[in-house]
């Protein structure tokens, strides 16, 4: 944009705000019994403070001072005490002089700045929201070895849920908020960090653990707006839930003030899939085994677990100095380091982190700036996670090492040509040791905000933030010719990547903030505009052998979207006592055709601080009480190709060419498209009210919400011969859902020297299908979806019906034995036979309640936090017990054994019985994620403090589920990474 | 004061709308219909995807890049073997269990069908493909191309119909009433009618003859490609299985369309087993329509590769790999006692590998019990290993079409008394394949007599000549043996000692899936 366009425009824009707005303002007139007060507020090192509010107390006159920290009030003769306050500092109450001149010096309050929230496009007063929004700062964080930013707030917060996708420090979590509103389009909640959008995904090298390249250390808030109405001003991304992650900034005060922590762990492995033990197992094949399976039984005893996994070490170090470079200009740097082991041998994430954030303000505090930059360089080494199946069913009479030399010395099942034999299992140990693949990420977040409050209406603020998001992902493998996983194709040496991707943002909006004493009202308008664009790029690269040879090739990718936006956004407040919120967005998308492609996503919210209702102001009881209610149209479009309404083709590549004559040609491949494709809309509404007794010492929220997915997004059957896919994704039928999510706080004990807050949370969630035809008047849909073994799949969309319910026999049991009888299923049609017809629908991996507990108990220098959380009524399918519990599995191949699940001593099943609902238990858990005990020695010395944690993560879990964890994503327990327990010990330091 | 509004006017606009441009974003490295059908070549390059789509299952290398979401992720012809052969006395697989094929070996399936449900959206793939291809081919659409260009476009139309005609084929013979859409129908929400195989039927005859002007013969074009003769086979085939299809009888019209292609040139190709070899690309004598692999530009891990790894074993102590052009045995699939048993010993199709063999199944999914197959290789004429098979697969062709199969169609469409041809005729033909077969021993084993012509004559024929070569399901079915227990092969039914089944097994069921998606669809029986 050109500056002398902005300036001219901006200027025009405050004039006619001015003309609009100012004039109330002017249209003072003394008059009789009434007098003037004038002064100056200003802060503790004496700098003027604008925009301070200065009400009369117990009237509703008021006034804010200017942007010298001027201000002027007319006073009636009954005046008697004059209230300052101010966003972060302390309210002082300060009696009506004599003399007309009136100065004074309000100090800044650490507690105060929680109060205020921040919210799309902005911050709010707590006391002043409206919608359903929870904040968690850095004293609530969960502590530990945190490796991921999400991780902070597992637990805390009531209708998030937030699951590690596994053991592996280079695996991700997945974020729900409310459970999702969608089916097969994206869930994952939109991530606004420092207010640049994020996008959702990851990039070559770190596909699924992207968010981990911001430090969690440098992170001082995260805030999650979870009703329509506080996410409706991010329109389209936002029907999932909204974060908002706010980072560390400089501090005002001089001196430099410097915090060090460390924080080492030891993580050891947990439950492991219960598979036979060698006697077990050996009794087993004796008895039922044929010779020549006899004679693959070896005299060793190698317990494969242990050879693949180990107990890893790790370390997160972080330094961070924050201080005043000049007058009016904070600064932040910091400096992460963090390296962790997986307990699966080789597995590692290292990461090296650095952000500087500097904030200079101007013109006496009207022009600020904040530029930030936060970098990450991460190196990963992915373990050969195919060792974990093979170490569960791996022989465990057999040697780990063979004694020669081939195959790298691991002992390997070899067939009759000398190679290892096709479609087996190969040695765990050297699955692992031999598989070299390594990956370097690079991200760089850099955002420059400016603050502009124009100096003749300081009510007026101009916003604008250009923020840039730019990661390049690139990795190498490597397996030596020798090794059995690729050996009949001569190993693996490639290097893939790097691929580029960038985010552009620019985000503009002006800030109306006014409160006009002669109506008690509060006014805070926005008006905004952004711009994103992103675009991600990837060369072409080919799968080599050692020897240099072809195995595949990849086509480079290039993909780009764009959004355009423009909100506004309405807070009026009146009396302290009633709130207003409208907001309305309207986004533009790159992703539809031209006729689909602007989406309009509107929300009201009401609010009713009943606490400041007469009756109720001087409760003893009941200190806060707050009843809001609000409705919103939110979009979703995360999940969708780029180009998914768009015709394309695709050439192909080497190898997949088609001959004509004696000459091979590359062919061109319709995509499969939807024309028409859309938005999927989804319109809430919640009502909630907020509490408090006892001054707060008993607080809560409650909040009742349903939603109504339209038109939702998600990849059903298409019509065979209709589209160039078997499956599409397309905008089919409703979901709708509703639920409940309570928070409770309380501080049962107060005291000098001891001190207990305890913590609660719970949300229950219903969610059903109302429609999922494509056609119209098409029949019911029973969709199956979901992971799937073998390629029978497990689970089910059907319309009345919860998602994802499981859809499988009823299976029969021994009357007398109590055991299952093999292919034994209950007729449930009555048609005397059995097959597809006879599958039904028994409960799905969503729990209907999610509870989260945590407690922190000071007392002087000691201090114990606790964690807890559970699920009630998440069903999971045992897939180890099924995949390895029938004797059918113990052998794929004349040359090799398999062990076997103890299920098979249950069951004693030949086949595996894949759609037996035998295998699906009910996975309800409690698990205690963190218990922490910190010492803090206060001033070690001079100015230095110092404390001291022990930490032990992953304490213990209570379940009945039989598996290896009850926790596992989309309720499918198969080949499952265990999570690890932590212990790790940290200091930390600051001066 | 006027001025400065008209400032950020247009300023606002200016900025605004120019950003609001940037929704417009087209795919880089892939390309639009509306660019692809800009060239001949282009148009050339979409029919290739039509061939390759019987061998190949994605747009990379060995199926990187993957065309449609499906089970098993395997292509057309692995998924076409599977229907056709695995059920019946041809093939007994090693991999029950772990490539569920149960349920096909036993006879047994039903609309959850795995195999059963790729092989249906394989068909649909390739039919939706065509129609696409055929939408952007019309008159009207290429008038812009130069004559020569409009010519070669003209013929591409007529092999993208008798592609379709080919799938749609396969759909009667293999599902019988099936959603019905072309190129006159929508790409989207749409749900096809439902055609009874009479309608089918009748479609595919119809188009069969609507092309044959358009085709080009067997000596105008390149290999890969079909010719006149092609159409004219499939149009055979449709017509000797007519009465279990329609309910009618239509032995002459397979007569005349086997005059036909016998009319055009072909001969039969000296050497049986090169028929099969990574040579058989040259074998344009004989065979029609080849469906072409290679291992290192057309890279296939079904079609032939399926099948030639498939028949090496790789428990055995005896076989050894590269005596069939092989890296290393997938060990999967033995024949049933039953088909050695139709065989001489001087019969040179008898092609078995016995040594450490049993001829019959005490199990199935045993590599030791049953016979390997070894008609199949991956040696060039010169008896050299072609490729790397675990790197690339084979370079055999897989010869879907060839002129013995029209020659045994035209001798039992004779039989069954069909007119256009002659008893006589038919002797002489079958007696041509009887002399390659039997060589030396022709006139004392090999040589057939008058009386030798009856219909179990054929079948058992048919078997001996095109085994594996995917059409002993369609006939046995014809003879009324697939599911009866007027032919009875170990196994059949899940029992050792076989038995019948039920008779809706003629057929597969359409899969649930696509009952759900399209409402017109039932199926009666499963």
């Amino acid at each position: 944009m050109n500056c002398k366009y902005l300036k001219s425009s901006l200027t025009a824009i405050v004039l006619v705000l001015g003309v609009l707005l100012g004039v109330s303002t002017t249209a003072w007139a003394q008059q009789p019994g009434k007098r003037t007060i004038t002064g100056t507020v200003v802060d503790e090192t004496n700098q003027p403070l604008p925009g301070v509010t200065i009400i009369v107390e117990g009237t509703t006159t008021g006034t804010i001072t200017d942007f010298d920290g001027n201000y002027s009030i007319v006073l009636t003769e009954e005046a008697e005490n004059l209230q300052f306050s101010y966003i972060g500092y302390q309210s002082q109450t300060v009696p009506v002089p004599q003399a007309n001149q009136l100065n004074v010096q309000l100090l800044a309050d650490t507690q105060e700045i929680s109060d205020v929230v921040v919210v799309g496009y902005g911050v709010q007063r707590k006391s002043d929201l409206t919608g359903s929004i929870t904040s968690v700062g850095t004293d609530d964080f969960n502590s530990g070895l945190i490796s991921s930013p999400e991780q902070l707030i597992n637990g805390k917060v009531s209708g998030v849920q937030i699951m590690q996708n596994s053991g592996s420090p280079t695996s991700g979590s997945t974020i729900r908020i409310r459970g999702g509103a969608s089916l097969n389009a994206s869930n994952d909640p939109l991530i606004v960090l420092d207010g640049v959008p994020l996008e959702s995904g990851g990039i070559s090298g770190n596909s699924s653990n992207f968010l981990s390249l911001i430090n969690p250390n440098d992170i001082e808030n995260m805030t999650i707006l979870k009703d329509a109405a506080s996410t409706a001003i991010y329109g389209s991304r936002a029907s999932n839930g909204v974060i908002l992650i706010t980072t560390k900034k400089g501090s005002t005060t001089k001196g430099i003030q410097v915090n060090f922590s460390t924080t080492n762990s030891v993580q050891t492995k947990t439950q492991m899939p219960d598979m036979l033990s060698r006697s077990q197992y050996v009794d087993v094949m004796t008895s039922r085994g044929s010779d020549e399976q006899k004679a693959l039984i070896g005299d060793y005893s190698t317990d494969w677990y242990d050879q693949i996994y180990q107990a890893a070490f790790g370390t997160d170090n972080n330094l961070s100095l924050s201080t005043r470079v000049a007058k009016n200009t904070p600064m932040r740097v910091s400096l992460g380091y963090y390296n962790q082991d997986g307990i699966l041998k080789s597995d590692n994430a290292e990461r090296l982190t650095g952000s500087v954030s500097v904030s200079p303000s101007f013109l006496d505090d009207n022009l600020k700036f904040n530029l930030s930059a936060k970098g990450a360089h991460n190196n990963n080494t992915f373990a050969q996670t195919s060792a974990i199946w093979a170490a569960s069913i791996f022989n465990p009479t057999l040697p780990v090492y063979s004694g020669t030399d081939a195959f790298g010395g691991y002992d390997e099942a070899i067939d009759n040509g000398g190679n290892p034999v096709n479609g087996g299992v190969r040695n765990p140990l050297g699955l692992i040791e031999q598989y070299n693949s390594t990956s370097k990420v690079d991200r760089v977040i850099g955002n420059i905000d400016m603050d502009y409050k124009f100096s003749f209406l300081p009510e007026l603020k101009f916003h604008a933030t250009a923020g840039y998001d730019y990661a390049k992902g690139k990795g190498n493998i490597y397996v030596p010719a020798e090794a059995a996983q690729y050996y009949t194709t001569g190993g693996r040496d490639y290097a893939y990547g790097p691929q580029k991707n960038t985010n552009r943002l620019l985000t503009t909006y002006f800030n109306y903030n006014k409160y006009y004493d002669a109506l008690k009202s509060s006014v805070e308008a926005t008006l905004g505009y952004d711009y994103q664009y992103w675009k991600s790029t990837t060369p072409l690269y080919q799968e080599l052998n050692t020897a240099g040879e072809v195995q595949s090739t990849s086509a480079a990718t290039d993909q780009r979207h764009a959004m355009v936006s423009y909100y506004g956004r309405l807070n009026y407040g009146y009396d302290g006592r009633f709130m207003v919120t409208a907001s309305l967005r309207r986004d533009g998308t790159s992703r539809f055709s031209d006729d689909n492609r602007w989406g309009t996503f509107p929300s009201v919210a009401l609010a009713w601080r009943m606490d400041q209702e007469s009756f109720l102001m001087d409760n003893p009881v009941l200190s806060t009480l707050k009843l809001r209610l609000s409705y919103g149209i939110t979009g979703q479009q995360e999940g969708i190709g780029n180009y998914n309404y768009l015709p394309v083709y695709t050439y192909s590549q080497e190898g997949a060419e088609v001959q004509y004559g004696d000459q091979w040609y590359y062919t061109y491949r319709p995509e499969a498209y939807v024309s028409d494709l859309k938005w999927e809309t989804t319109k809430s509404w919640n009502a909630g009210f907020d509490f408090g007794f006892m001054d707060n010492r008993i607080s809560g929220t409650f909040d009742f919400y349903t939603r109504q997915t339209e038109d939702l997004l998600a990849t059903v059957p298409a019509a065979a011969g209709t589209n160039f896919d078997k499956n599409i994704l397309t905008n089919v039928g409703n979901v709708d859902s509703h639920g409940i999510e309570i928070t409770l706080n309380a501080s049962p004990i107060q005291s000098k020297n001891l001190n207990w807050d305890v913590s609660f949370n719970m949300s229950w969630q219903k969610m059903e299908v109302k429609n999922l035809s494509l056609i119209e008047g098409g029949s019911t849909t029973n969709t199956l979806v979901g992971p799937s073994i073998d390629s029978y799949q497990f689970q089910v969309l059907s319309e009345g019906y919860e998602p994802y319910m499981f859809y499988l026999y009823h299976q029969l049991y021994d009357a007398e034995t109590g055991k299952p009888i093999e292919g034994a299923y209950a007729d449930l049609n009555n048609d005397g036979q059995i097959n597809s017809s006879d599958l039904y629908r028994y409960h799905s991996p969503a729990p209907d309640f999610i509870l989260g507990f945590s407690s922190s108990l000071n007392y002087k220098k000691w201090t114990m936090n606790m964690s807890f959380r559970a699920n009630i009524g998440n069903y999971v399918y045992n897939g180890m017990a099924m995949n390895t519990g029938a004797w059918s599995t113990v052998s794929y191949n004349s040359y090799q054994l398999n062990n076997l699940s103890t299920s098979f001593l249950e069951t004693g099943f030949n086949s595996r019985q894949y759609l037996s609902d035998y295998y699906v238990e009910n996975a309800s858990f409690l698990k205690m994620d963190n218990l922490t005990l910190t010492y803090n020695f206060g001033k070690i010395w001079d100015t230095c403090n110092l404390n001291i944690n022990g930490m032990v993560q992953n304490v213990f879990t209570i379940t009945n589920y039989s598996g290896v964890d009850p926790e596992v994503p989309n309720g499918m327990d198969m080949n499952f990474y265990p999570r690890p327990r932590t212990f790790s010990l940290g200091l930390g330091l600051n001066f | 004061m006027k001025k400065i509004y008209f400032c950020i006017l247009a300023v606002s606009t200016l900025l605004f709308t120019s950003c609001e441009k940037d929704l417009d974003q087209y795919p880089h490295t892939e390309t639009t219909s509306e660019s692809v059908y800009t060239t001949a070549d282009n148009y050339k390059a979409v029919l290739g995807k039509l061939y390759t789509s019987f061998t190949t299952t994605g747009q990379e290398k060995g199926g990187g890049n993957s065309d449609l979401s499906s089970n098993n992720g395997q292509d057309y012809m692995r998924c076409y073997f599977n229907l056709q052969e695995v059920g019946t006395d041809e093939v007994a697989s090693t991999w029950l269990e772990g490539d569920k094929v149960i349920d096909l070996t036993y006879l047994s399936w039903d609309a959850n069908d795995p195999w059963v449900s790729d092989m249906y959206y394989r068909i649909y793939y390739t039919i939706a493909m065509t129609n696409e291809f055929l939408r952007n081919a019309t008159d009207d659409k290429i008038a812009g191309f130069t004559e020569e260009e409009q010519a070669n476009i003209v013929h591409y139309r007529a092999e993208a119909r008798f592609i379709r005609a080919l799938t749609y084929y396969h759909a009667l013979d293999l599902f019988r009433n099936i959603p019905f859409v072309t190129e006159d129908d929508p790409v989207g929400a749409y749900a096809p009618p439902r055609y009874t195989s009479s309608q089918i039927f009748a479609y595919i005859e119809s188009e069969l003859k609507d092309i044959e002007d358009d085709l080009l013969s067997r000596t105008e074009l390149e290999y890969g490609r079909a010719p006149k003769a092609a159409a004219w086979t499939l149009l055979a085939k449709l017509y000797l299985n007519a009465e279990v299809y329609i309910g009618e009888d239509h032995y002459t019209d397979c007569i005349t369309y086997c005059n036909k292609v016998i009319a055009d040139g072909y001969s039969l190709e000296g050497d049986f087993q090169k028929l099969f070899n990574a040579d058989n690309h040259l074998r344009t004598n004989e065979i029609i329509f080849p469906l072409p692999v290679d291992a290192e530009s057309t890279v296939s891990w079904g079609a032939t590769t399926y099948l030639i790894c498939g028949e090496v074993s790789n428990t055995s102590d005896y076989q050894d790999p590269a005596a069939y052009g092989v890296t290393s045995g997938w060990g999967m699939f033995r024949v049933r006692g039953e088909l050695p048993a139709l065989f001489d010993e001087t019969d040179g199709r008898n092609l078995f590998f016995t040594e450490g063999q049993t001829q019959y199944l005490d199990e199935v999914d045993n590599q030791s019990y049953g016979y390997f197959m070894s008609k199949w290789t991956n040696l060039t004429d010169g008896g050299e290993v072609a490729s790397n098979t675990v790197d690339g697969g084979v370079d055999t062709d897989f010869p879907l079409f060839r002129l013995a199969d029209v020659y045994l169609m035209l001798a039992e469409s004779v039989i069954r008394g069909g007119s256009g041809s002659s008893s006589a005729v038919a002797l002489d033909l079958l007696n041509e394949l009887r002399a390659r077969a039997y060589g030396d021993n022709y006139e004392t084993d090999g040589k057939l007599a008058a009386s030798d012509l009856t219909l179990n004559f054929i079948l058992d024929e048919r078997a001996r000549e095109l085994a594996w070569e995917c059409t002993r399901r369609t006939d046995l079915i014809r003879f009324g043996k697939f599911t009866t227990d007027s032919y009875i092969w170990q196994w059949k039914g899940g029992v050792k000692d076989g038995k019948a089944v039920d008779s809706k097994f003629n057929y597969y069921p359409i899969p649930t899936s696509d009952l759900t998606a399209n409402p017109n669809l039932y199926n009666k029986e499963y």
